[in-house]
């Protein structure tokens, strides 16, 4: 049990690494998109939707699989410039999640630009802000601030999610605590730490997001 | 009340009888279910191949009745020592690693590995002998070990998890390659086709297999791999406190082979006799 100790905490940075260019890419999407479904134009806005409901109505494993192992199927894929960075599985995971969160990170931002109260835009307009700065500089600080405990959430999903990265090769957290079952044959022993390391790692998420709420409250 | 509480009582004891005589008159035997031709699945999701159906041959000459279930590969020998059921035949060769944690049958079949390449590839026509026995480190041997350490160097290869292949490529016998490890030899195939890996490892016959079914130009190259690393030969896993069901798979296997069941089944299977 303890001699798993440093093996797993190797692994443990791997999953951070997965984890942080996950949400950074997923973060940028997210944003991306939620401003899309406000668009007015309905073409738009049936696409930014279209992205959010396939992403977030499948599992995540089969969007790794079809992102790993569907498209090294695909020949004439295979040909194409992408294929460099589609030949490697950690950035076929980081893509699929990336994608994955991104689409409910949409969904968060755009309820909480949606929950702006319309005051606070008339209260800028009334001082003769430009349109522009209200919205960067009123509406996107208050929707993050008020996405932040759903924000919060997601993140502990997307860190527990990382664990599918294991099915495309890779040598996170749980990959390699398969990999130390597989030759020492003790799976509750080696499966309970690992999962006490994930459980740290949530800990350590949820206290940061409760400090960052704290400090950015209303009140 | 109390008629509820007799009932639990009744309940647990009957369950405890139940798990106390975990194959009384019914032997399960666990296999993986996707490593043709050893085991594998029909269309229909039946569980078929070599080693399915001399487990029944098997089971006739013990005078039980069988059980085969699936398991996944990774969690097989875990699976076993839980009691999740009381027999491996799931291609799996007899190693002394292994052997730490589970008992083993005398071997029923030989398992020969060897690497694959895609048809093109810089790895083919690799000069070795046919053949490599690890369990003896004679002269020839170390010179194709030495061919094969510098053919692969950083090379990516691919094999399943947890498999004497994966041991084998990480014994440093071969230098330091790129291992890249799978949950089942099907998606090892895919990745071989798409081109991620420059080479796999796995039993000869895993590769030909898929190279027939699939029509993918899949090679095989350099010497096949025996002995070492590689154990010796496939046999029957089983918990090390059973002996009593190790001795009837003993003198099951004694007697398919006497009849000559082992080899029929093995022609079948694989087309040519690899029992032992």
């Amino acid at each position: 049990m303890i001699t798993s100790l440093p093996k797993l905490l190797g692994a443990t940075v791997v999953t951070l690494k997965l984890l942080s260019l996950s949400l950074f890419f997923g973060l940028f999407i997210g944003l991306l998109f939620a401003i899309l479904r406000l668009n007015k134009n309905k073409i738009i806005n049936k696409f930014a939707y279209g992205y959010s409901y396939v992403f977030r109505g499948t599992p995540l494993l089969v969007q790794i699989f079809i992102i790993y192992f569907g498209l090294g199927q695909i020949e004439y894929f295979r040909s194409t410039f992408l294929w460099v960075i589609f030949k490697e599985p950690y950035w076929c995971a980081i893509i699929a999640f990336a994608l994955n969160t991104g689409a409910y990170t949409s969904e968060i931002l755009r309820s909480a630009f949606q929950t702006i109260k319309p005051g606070l835009i008339e209260a800028g307009k009334s001082l003769g802000i430009s349109n522009k700065i209200i919205f960067y500089k009123i509406q996107i600080p208050v929707a993050i601030r008020q996405s932040l405990p759903a924000y919060g959430n997601e993140i502990i999903l997307m860190m527990k999610g990382t664990s599918l990265a294991s099915t495309v090769t890779l040598m996170d957290l749980t990959g390699v605590a398969k990999y130390i079952i597989s030759t020492t044959f003790k799976p509750i022993e080696v499966f309970i730490v690992a999962g006490s390391i994930y459980l740290f790692m949530t800990f350590i998420i949820h206290n940061l997001i409760k400090f960052l709420e704290k400090k950015y409250s209303f009140n | 009340m109390m008629n509820i509480f007799k009932k639990t009582i009744l309940t647990v004891l009957v369950s405890f009888l139940l798990i106390g005589s975990a194959y009384a008159g019914k032997i399960k035997i666990g296999t993986e279910g996707a490593y043709p031709p050893w085991n594998s699945k029909d269309a229909s999701g039946k569980l078929i191949g070599f080693e399915v159906e001399l487990a029944w041959t098997l089971c006739r000459y013990i005078g039980s009745q069988c059980e085969i279930v699936e398991q996944d590969w990774d969690g097989m020998i875990p699976a076993l020592i839980m009691r999740k059921f009381d027999a491996i035949m799931a291609g799996m060769s007899i190693t002394a690693e292994r052997q730490k944690a589970i008992s083993f049958s005398q071997g029923y079949a030989d398992e020969v590995a060897s690497l694959a390449v895609m048809k093109g590839s810089s790895l083919e026509g690799m000069e070795t002998s046919e053949g490599i026995n690890l369990g003896k480190k004679s002269g020839a041997v170390k010179k194709d070990l030495k061919t094969l350490t510098a053919a692969l160097a950083g090379k990516t290869v691919c094999v399943q998890t947890a498999t004497i292949h994966q041991n084998f490529l990480e014994s440093g016998d071969v230098g330091k390659v790129n291992v890249r490890t799978y949950k089942t030899q099907d998606e090892v195939n895919l990745d071989l086709a798409a081109g991620r890996c420059d080479a796999a490892l796995a039993a000869a016959v895993a590769f030909s297999d898929y190279a027939e079914k699939s029509g993918k130009p899949v090679v095989l190259v350099g010497p096949t791999f025996s002995g070492g690393a590689f154990g010796n030969g496939v046999g029957v896993g089983i918990r090390k406190d059973d002996t009593e069901l190790l001795n009837a798979f003993n003198k099951a296997i004694d007697k398919a082979r006497k009849n000559g069941d082992i080899s029929r089944i093995a022609i079948k299977w694989f087309g040519f006799d690899a029992s032992m």
